[in-house]
């Protein structure tokens, strides 16, 4: 194996396919390693965690064909310090040298056999903008779920019906709904698919430079041999992953949002996220910031009598009943953050009833039903 | 009436830890109201096996302990009575007992039903002196519940432990300050708290049989043999010295800001059904004791005692605080399941919740989907049917007909 590698090029997809390289390779330390295969196309890259596979195809001239199995950690770092140089890939022995400008590492090889065959890429079903899909995935994982103890909640649902994909997150006490249009291959395509919620936000952050995501999922085998793929270029590379989906069925949450409401409020997003962070700074672990919406005004206030005390209040354009109603703060943060436009459009209904969020790109229009959060209100109880 | 002064007296001063202990609790309870018993050996314990949770004083002559398996017991002292407890009326008196320890000082730490500290340090302008606050306890307790406790006086717990201990039974035992070695010194270092089975014979080895040889051996010594933390403590015990504070406690049932309730098997299980259905009673047990104290608690605990009574808990601590029985079980059964245990015989299942908080403004997240009338409203109903009807009125269907009295 002998090639010659543009650094940012290497350094990128390394850093890529080290993400999929399982911290703990527990039993089969090989998953420990990136798998670099130098073949007639090029320089290809792989990772695997039985659950996540990453594949990287670099064009890069080979010179001598051949495979080493090395440390996707050490590698990682190696390539993260390398000078501005090409970089020289060869086998020495059983040992892999490479070399950039006046720099040289000798890293040890593992059995190249004993490297498991990482799954085919399932057929793609359709294609969908990568900058549309990284920022719909952001919005979208805001509510998931990370107890482990719950494992389908901590999948964002597609709901892929035509030309439509709905990508739902929840857990149990918000709910995030984003609807995203995309290319499938058939005008009539449906599918349903329960993505690891880990495994969809790092692929939509390394999604850059606006190319064409293509989708592949092979969700309806109806076991637990779900799969699903994505491919793309960025960074000089085309890149695959895979993952394997979350067997279980996703709760019915969208009818969740409820159809009426009772009070809603239009508020500047920025001066509401301001005036929370600093409200909230008395509010003690799972205490809740109260919003009382009324007179034209919305006031925030968190702690107690007890302890430490604070309130503020902001202008808010008012449709319906005053309310009051109590949030974590951070739950509410999360949904501000992720909404776009300049206001937030708030439909209540009751102090116990969920609350629900939606951007607005300014003050007299329309609000942005793409993305839809729902939150549910933290109580004092008895 | 004035009263003589005692020349006994010991000196007292400084003495202002007391550790009270009922005498064979539930022995004594358990005969106090039955003549017919009196002067007989008499042994607490259930089931049709189980284990002496108690034994009078005559029956401890034919070498019965607590914590001894019933068949032993019976065999060491056939004609002992077995009295089944009954653990509504231990906690009523154990209760009433530790109110008349916060009736002399506010500062009083249960340590289980029928132990506690007691910190007396305020007290000493209302009753004159540290003896005067025992001797007050003791004459209270023994007036109004008939059963005796004995209680050890001296400058620290640990102290004024192994001095109720050599009050037993029904006395009084004061460590004055000057002969706190002289009292200590000649006791055998597994005396001392925190010196158990392993750590005893660790010191054995090293030929320190008394806490004397302990106190007389370089502590650089005693921390090379035993670890930094241990060695050092010992010695400090083994001077006197002990800084243990005396924490006040919401109350004898929860020692530890604790809820929490075990059970024996009648006959060892491994039954993965059986455990679940016995968790799910332990935790409805639980979960009602913490809605009736008002309180709520993150950390669900579970302890398994295995047939060869090595004993494991497992703990979990939740997002929020509950006392809602569902939540409390889920945790309590996940726990145990996780444990992977493969039909392990058990001996015995406890469910505990800890870091307790005033359930009345402990805050809830509230959840999606939920409906408005929850577990709260059904449980609210359920400890209205139990106060009203009292026991198992209302219990979870799995729990009837389990041939449990």
């Amino acid at each position: 194996m002998k090639f010659r590698v543009d650094r940012d090029v290497l350094a990128d997809a390394v850093a890529w396919t080290a993400r999929s390289i399982p911290a703990r390779p527990g039993t089969i330390p090989q998953l420990a390693g990136i798998l670099m295969v130098a073949g007639p196309d090029g320089l290809e890259l792989s990772g695997f965690d039985y659950e996540t596979s990453a594949h990287a195809q670099l064009p890069v001239e080979v010179a001598d064909e051949g495979k080493a199995l090395i440390s996707g950690r050490l590698l990682a770092d190696i390539c993260r310090a390398l000078p501005d140089r090409p970089v020289d890939v060869s086998m020495d022995g059983a040992k892999v040298s490479l070399t950039c400008g006046s720099s040289r590492f000798s890293m040890q090889t593992m059995p190249v056999e004993d490297y498991p065959a990482l799954p085919e890429l399932p057929p793609v079903v359709g294609s969908v903008d990568g900058d549309a899909f990284a920022a719909a995935v952001a919005q979208a994982v805001t509510a998931a779920g990370r107890d482990d103890m719950l494992p389908v909640l901590t999948g964002v649902k597609l709901e892929i019906e035509g030309a439509t994909i709905s990508l739902l997150a929840t857990d149990r006490f918000r709910l995030s709904l984003r609807e995203l249009d995309w290319r499938p291959e058939q005008n009539e395509f449906s599918a349903n698919a329960l993505v690891p919620a880990k495994v969809l936000g790092d692929t939509a952050r390394s999604l850059t430079g606006g190319s064409a995501l293509q989708v592949a999922l092979a969700a309806d085998g109806g076991g637990s041999d779900g799969l699903i793929g994505f491919s793309w270029t960025a960074g000089g590379s085309d890149r695959r992953t895979t993952t394997r989906l979350i067997d279980g069925s996703f709760p019915n949450v969208r009818q969740l949002f409820p159809a009426t409401s009772e009070t809603t409020a239009v508020v500047e997003v920025a001066a509401l996220v301001e005036a929370v962070r600093r409200v909230s700074l008395v509010a003690g672990r799972n205490t809740p910031i109260r919003l009382t919406f009324s007179d034209a005004q919305v006031s925030l206030e968190a702690g107690n009598g007890e302890e430490a005390q604070a309130s503020e209040s902001l202008d808010a354009a008012l449709d319906g009943e005053p309310i009051t109603i109590g949030f974590n703060p951070t739950y509410l943060l999360d949904g501000l953050g992720a909404i776009t436009g300049s206001h937030v459009h708030v439909a209540m209904t009751l102090p116990a009833r969920p609350a629900a969020f939606a951007g607005m790109p300014g003050e007299d229009a329309e609000p942005d039903l793409q993305f839809r959060y729902l939150l549910m209100p933290l109580r004092m109880q008895g | 009436m004035v009263r003589p002064p005692d020349t006994r007296q010991p000196d007292d001063t400084g003495c202002t830890i007391l550790h009270a202990d009922m005498d064979a609790f539930y022995a004594c309870v358990a005969t106090r109201d039955r003549p017919d018993l009196a002067g007989l050996p008499v042994v607490v314990g259930g089931g049709q096996r189980g284990v002496v949770l108690s034994a009078s004083y005559e029956a401890r002559s034919f070498g019965v302990g607590s914590g001894m398996s019933m068949t032993r017991a019976r065999r060491l002292c056939p004609q002992a009575v077995v009295v089944r407890p009954e653990f509504e009326q231990l906690s009523a008196v154990s209760a009433a007992v530790m109110e008349t320890f916060r009736s002399a000082t506010s500062v009083v730490e249960p340590l289980s039903m029928d132990e506690a500290f007691l910190d007396v340090a305020g007290s000493l302008r209302r009753f004159g002196s540290p003896v005067a606050v025992a001797r007050y306890l003791r004459e209270r307790i023994a007036d109004e519940q008939r059963i005796p406790c004995s209680v050890g006086v001296a400058p620290t717990a640990q102290l004024a432990k192994l001095a109720s201990r050599r009050a037993k039974p029904d006395g009084l035992v004061v460590v004055p300050r000057h002969t706190v070695t002289a009292f200590l010194h000649p006791l055998a270092v597994d005396e001392l708290w925190g010196v158990g089975e392993k750590t005893a014979e660790q010191l054995h080895r090293l030929g320190l049989r008394t806490v004397g040889d302990l106190a007389h051996t370089p502590v650089a010594t005693l921390r090379r043999a035993l670890g930094e933390s241990l060695g050092s403590r010992l010695h400090a015990m083994a001077w006197g010295y002990d800084d243990r504070p005396v924490t006040p406690r919401r109350g004898p049932d929860e020692p530890e800001h604790s809820i929490g309730s075990d059970e024996t098997f009648g006959h060892d299980v491994d039954d993965p059904e059986v455990v679940c259905r016995e968790l799910l009673g332990l935790s409805t047990k639980v979960a009602a004791r913490m809605r009736a104290a008002g309180v709520a608690g993150r950390t669900v605990t579970v302890k398994v005692r295995f047939a060869d009574f090595t004993t494991i808990t497992r703990s979990r601590t939740l997002r929020e605080a509950t006392n809602l029985t569902p939540e409390v079980y889920a945790t309590a059964v996940d726990l145990f399941t996780r444990l992977g245990l493969q039909r392990a015989r058990l001996r015995l299942v406890g469910v505990r919740v800890e870091g307790l908080v005033d359930a009345a403004t402990a805050p809830r997240q509230l959840m999606l989907g939920a409906r408005d009338h929850g577990w709260e409203d059904a449980e609210r109903a359920v400890d209205k049917a139990v106060e009203r009807f009292g026991g198992s009125t209302v219990r979870p269907a799995t729990l009837i007909s389990t041939g449990r009295p």
